[in-house]
C-alpha cells in the first residue's frame, strides 16, 4: 500500500531538484504546482482508507494547488511581461548542489529527530528538504514571482511535514490556512503587478533604496 | 462576545469596500472604532470584576447556532482580554486620526510628493476596508484559543495590512510592502511548522492543538519536541514581533507607511505577535521547561535592545528611529518576559504603555511629516516655533517612551530591572541598563535637535495641525502618565491575572 506513498515522495524530492536547475519561469511555476499536487495526494494513499472528509479536501488542495495559484502566477507573469529567464543570483550547478546538500543534511536530522515512527519511508527528509528548496528559490532568484513560487514550496514542505507527522488539525484550521495561503498569493501577485508598472520589471534587486547603511544619500 | 467582536469589524470593512462616499465611509470607520472599543471594555470590567466566571457563564450563553463549538474556538483569557483591550482603544484613536487623515490628503493630495516622488494614493475605499479588516484580524489573535487558529490570524493580520502600507503609491513604499510581505509571510511558514511540533509533541497524550488541551496535558508532552516547537515558533513570531535578528522587515515598513498605519502596526501588530510567542512560553512553563523557553526570550530580547540602540546612533530618519524604538521596546518586553514573575507583570504593563506612547508618537510624527514634508532628521529644526502644539506632543512623547517618571514605560522598565537584580542576573541587568541609556542619548540628542535647532533658513509660515490629528496622540499621552501614577485596580487585576496565566519562568 506503502509503494505508491513511497513513489510519490521520490517523485516530490525529484521535482524539487528540477526546480532548483529550472531556468523558466513557466515550467517553474509548473513544477511547483505539481509537486503540490504529488503533497496533496499524499494523505490518500498514506492513511489507506480514504473516507469522504479526506478525499474532499484532498480535491481541495488539488484544485487550489494544481489549478488556482500556477493560473494566477501565469497570468501575473503574462501582465507583467517577465523576460522567459529565471536570472539566479547563482549558477544552476551550486543550486542543485545546495539542493542535494539540503537532502543529505535533512535525512541526517530526519534520523535524529525523535518523531513518531512512519509508515512511509523518507517522508520527513523529503519534506524538509522541500523547505529547503523554498528557501534556496526565495533567496536565490531574482524576480519577485520566484519568490512566490519558493513560499509556496515551502507550504508545500510544511504541508507534507504536517503529514509527517500524522498531526491532525481540526478541518477548520485547515481551511483557516488554506485561505491565508490562498490570500498571500492573491495579495502577493497584486504587489508583483505594482513592482512591475513603478520599475518596468519585477527585479527584487531593484528593490533597495530603504537601508540604514548608506550613507550621505536619502533614505 | 468574542465572534461579535470579530464579525463586527468584518462586516464593516465588507460595507467599506462597497460604500461610494467618502464621509460615510469615515463615519462608518469610526462608529465601527467605537463600538468595538465599547464593547471589549465592557467585556474587560466584567472581567475584571467576576472573572473566569463571567467567562465561563459567556461561554454557555453564547454559541450561535450557525458556528457550533465557537467558544472552543474563539474565547477571551487575560492575556487575550489584556491585548483585545490595547488593541481596540489603539484603533479608537487611530479612526479619529485616519479620519481626519483621508480628509486633508483628499484635500491635498499628491503634493507631499518626498525626494522627487510624485506620487496618488491608493482608493480611500481599500484603506478604510483593510484597516477594519486588519482589526478584525487582531481580534481574531486575541481570541484564538487553537494554536492552529492563532497562526492563521496572525497569517491574516500580515496580509491585511499590507495593502496599508502601500497606501502612498510610490517606489519606496512599494519596496517596504514587497519586504514586509514576503519576510513575515515566510517567517510565519516557521511558526506553522512550531505548531507541527507541537502537535507531534502531545501525540501520544492526545493533548491536541488547543491550548487548554496542552496546558492540561502539558505534563506528557515530549520535552524534545516541544523545544523543537517552541524554537519555531518564536522565530515566527519573532519575525513579526521585531525581535533582531529578524526584525529587517520592521524599520522599512514603519517608516514608509502613513502615520497612523505605523501607529496601528508599532502598538497594536507587534503585541499580536508578541501574544503567540506568549503562548508558546505559557505551553513551555507549564511543562516545565520555562527555563529553557526563558533563556532564549532573555538572549533575543538583549539582542534586540542593542541592535535598536546601536542602529538609532547617527538614524537619519525620524520615523527609522521610532521604528528602531520599537525594536528596542520589543527586545525589553521579552526580556520581562523571559525573566518571569514580576518580569513579567511588569512586560506586560510595559506593552500596554508602549503601545500608547508609540501610537501617539507615530501621530505625532505624522503631523511633523504634514509640517516639513520632509522625515530627514537634518532638515527638521526649529519644530518648536514652526508649531508649538506639534512641538510639544513630539517632546512629551519622547520623555514618555523613553521612560521618564511618572511615564507607566518607567514602571514596566523598572520592575523589569528589579526583577532581574533579584534573580542575581547581573549581566542581563549591566545590559540591559547600559543599552537603555544609549538609546536614550540617541533619541534626546534626535529630538532636541528637531525640537529646539535653528532651521537653515527662515520658516515660511506657522503650522496648524488639525484638532482632530492631535486629540488621539494627547489622549494616550494622558493616559500613559497617569499609569504610571496609579494602575486601576481592574487593570492591575487583569494584569496579575494575565502574568499569572502565561505563568513565565520559575
Amino acid at each position: 500500500m506503502n509503494t505508491f506513498a513511497e513513489l510519490t515522495i521520490v517523485l516530490i524530492i525529484l521535482l524539487n531538484m528540477a526546480m532548483s536547475v529550472s531556468g523558466s519561469l513557466a515550467s517553474c511555476i509548473r513544477l511547483a504546482a505539481a509537486q503540490g499536487v504529488a503533497a496533496g495526494l499524499l494523505p490518500l494513499m498514506a492513511a489507506g482508507g480514504a473516507h469522504g472528509r479526506a478525499v474532499a479536501f484532498a480535491a481541495f488542495i488539488i484544485a487550489l494547488k494544481g489549478l488556482v495559484f500556477p493560473w494566477l502566477m501565469l497570468r501575473a507573469r503574462e501582465l507583467t511581461g517577465a523576460r522567459k529567464e529565471i536570472d539566479p543570483l547563482i549558477g544552476y550547478p551550486a543550486s542543485i548542489t545546495l539542493c542535494l546538500a539540503a537532502f543529505a543534511a535533512s535525512a541526517w536530522l530526519g534520523s535524529r529527530l525523535p518523531l513518531p515512527e512512519g509508515g512511509v519511508a523518507y517522508i520527513v527528509p523529503a519534506s524538509l528538504a522541500t523547505i529547503f528548496t523554498g528557501f534556496l528559490l526565495i533567496t536565490t532568484r531574482v524576480k519577485a514571482i520566484t519568490q512566490v513560487v519558493g513560499y509556496l514550496v515551502v507550504e508545500n514542505g510544511v504541508y507534507i511535514f504536517g503529514l509527517a507527522l500524522f498531526v491532525e488539525q481540526p478541518l477548520m484550521v485547515e481551511m483557516a490556512i488554506l485561505l491565508d495561503v490562498f490570500v498571500a498569493v492573491f495579495v502577493m501577485g497584486i504587489a508583483i503587478f505594482h513592482i512591475s508598472r513603478e520599475f518596468d520589471h519585477i527585479d527584487t534587486d531593484a528593490l533597495s533604496q530603504l537601508s540604514d547603511w548608506r550613507r550621505g544619500e536619502e533614505g | 462576545m468574542a465572534v461579535v467582536l470579530i464579525v463586527l469589524p468584518l462586516l464593516s470593512g465588507a460595507a467599506a469596500f462597497l460604500l461610494r462616499d467618502d464621509a460615510a465611509r469615515r463615519r462608518l470607520l469610526l462608529w465601527t472604532a467605537w463600538l468595538h472599543f465599547l464593547l471589549t471594555a465592557g467585556r474587560i470590567l466584567a472581567y475584571g470584576r467576576w472573572g473566569w466566571a463571567y467567562s465561563v457563564a459567556e461561554g454557555f450563553r453564547e454559541t450561535p447556532f450557525w458556528l457550533p463549538g465557537a467558544w472552543e474556538w474563539f474565547s477571551f483569557d487575560a492575556p487575550g482580554l489584556l491585548f483585545l483591550g490595547v488593541t481596540s482603544l489603539l484603533f479608537l484613536g487611530a479612526a479619529h486620526y485616519a479620519a481626519a487623515y483621508l480628509a486633508e490628503e483628499k484635500r491635498d493630495p499628491g503634493e507631499k510628493g518626498e525626494n522627487g516622488f510624485i506620487f496618488n494614493n491608493a482608493p480611500e475605499a481599500v484603506f478604510s476596508g483593510c484597516l477594519l479588516f486588519f482589526l478584525s484580524a487582531m481580534t481574531g489573535v486575541a481570541a484564538a484559543r487553537h494554536l492552529g487558529l492563532l497562526w492563521a490570524a496572525v497569517e491574516a493580520t500580515t496580509l491585511l495590512s499590507a495593502p496599508l502600507i502601500y497606501f502612498h503609491r510610490h517606489k519606496r513604499s512599494l519596496e517596504a510592502t514587497w519586504k514586509y510581505l514576503l519576510i513575515c509571510s515566510v517567517g510565519i511558514a516557521l511558526a506553522l511548522m512550531g505548531n507541527l511540533f507541537m502537535g507531534a509533541a502531545g501525540l501520544r497524550g492526545g493533548a491536541g492543538l488547543h491550548l487548554d488541551g496542552l496546558l492540561a496535558g502539558a505534563e506528557g508532552l515530549d520535552s524534545q519536541l516541544l523545544k523543537a516547537a517552541f524554537i519555531f515558533l518564536f522565530v515566527g513570531y519573532g519575525t513579526k514581533m521585531g525581535l533582531a535578528p529578524f526584525h529587517t522587515w520592521l524599520p522599512d515598513a514603519h517608516s514608509e507607511a502613513p502615520a497612523v498605519v505605523s501607529a496601528l502596526l508599532s502598538g497594536a501588530l507587534l503585541n499580536c505577535a508578541f501574544l503567540g510567542v506568549l503562548r508558546a512560553a505559557q505551553v513551555c512553563g507549564a511543562a516545565g521547561l520555562a527555563d529553557f523557553s526563558g533563556g532564549i526570550l532573555v538572549l533575543f530580547g538583549l539582542a534586540s535592545l542593542v541592535t535598536a540602540a546601536l542602529f538609532m546612533l547617527g538614524q537619519r530618519d525620524y520615523k527609522r528611529m521610532l521604528a528602531y524604538s520599537s525594536i528596542e521596546h520589543m527586545g525589553i518586553l521579552a526580556i520581562g518576559a523571559g525573566l518571569g514573575g514580576r518580569a513579567l507583570y511588569g512586560a506586560l504593563l510595559g506593552a500596554v504603555g508602549h503601545s500608547l506612547t508609540k501610537a501617539g508618537l507615530f501621530f505625532a510624527s505624522g503631523l511633523v511629516l504634514a509640517a516639513y514634508r520632509t522625515k530627514q532628521i537634518k532638515d527638521v529644526k526649529g519644530l518648536l516655533r514652526r508649531s508649538p502644539a506639534v512641538a510639544a506632543l513630539w517632546l512629551a512623547g519622547f520623555l514618555l517612551i523613553t521612560g521618564t517618571p511618572p511615564s507607566g514605560i518607567f514602571l514596566a522598565k523598572f520592575v523589569i530591572l528589579k526583577e532581574a537584580v533579584a534573580d542575581g542576573r547581573w549581566a542581563v541587568a549591566g545590559v540591559y541598563l547600559f543599552f537603555l541609556a544609549v538609546v536614550f542619548a540617541a533619541m534626546a540628542k534626535i529630538f532636541i535637535e528637531t525640537t529646539f535647532g535653528e532651521p537653515a533658513q527662515e520658516p515660511e509660515r506657522r503650522f496648524e495641525p488639525p484638532r482632530a490629528m492631535v486629540r488621539p496622540a494627547l489622549f494616550f499621552f494622558v493616559l500613559v502618565a497617569a499609569l504610571g501614577l496609579r494602575v486601576p485596580s481592574w487593570l492591575d487585576a487583569v494584569l496579575n491575572l494575565a502574568a499569572g496565566a502565561i505563568g513565565g519562568a520559575r
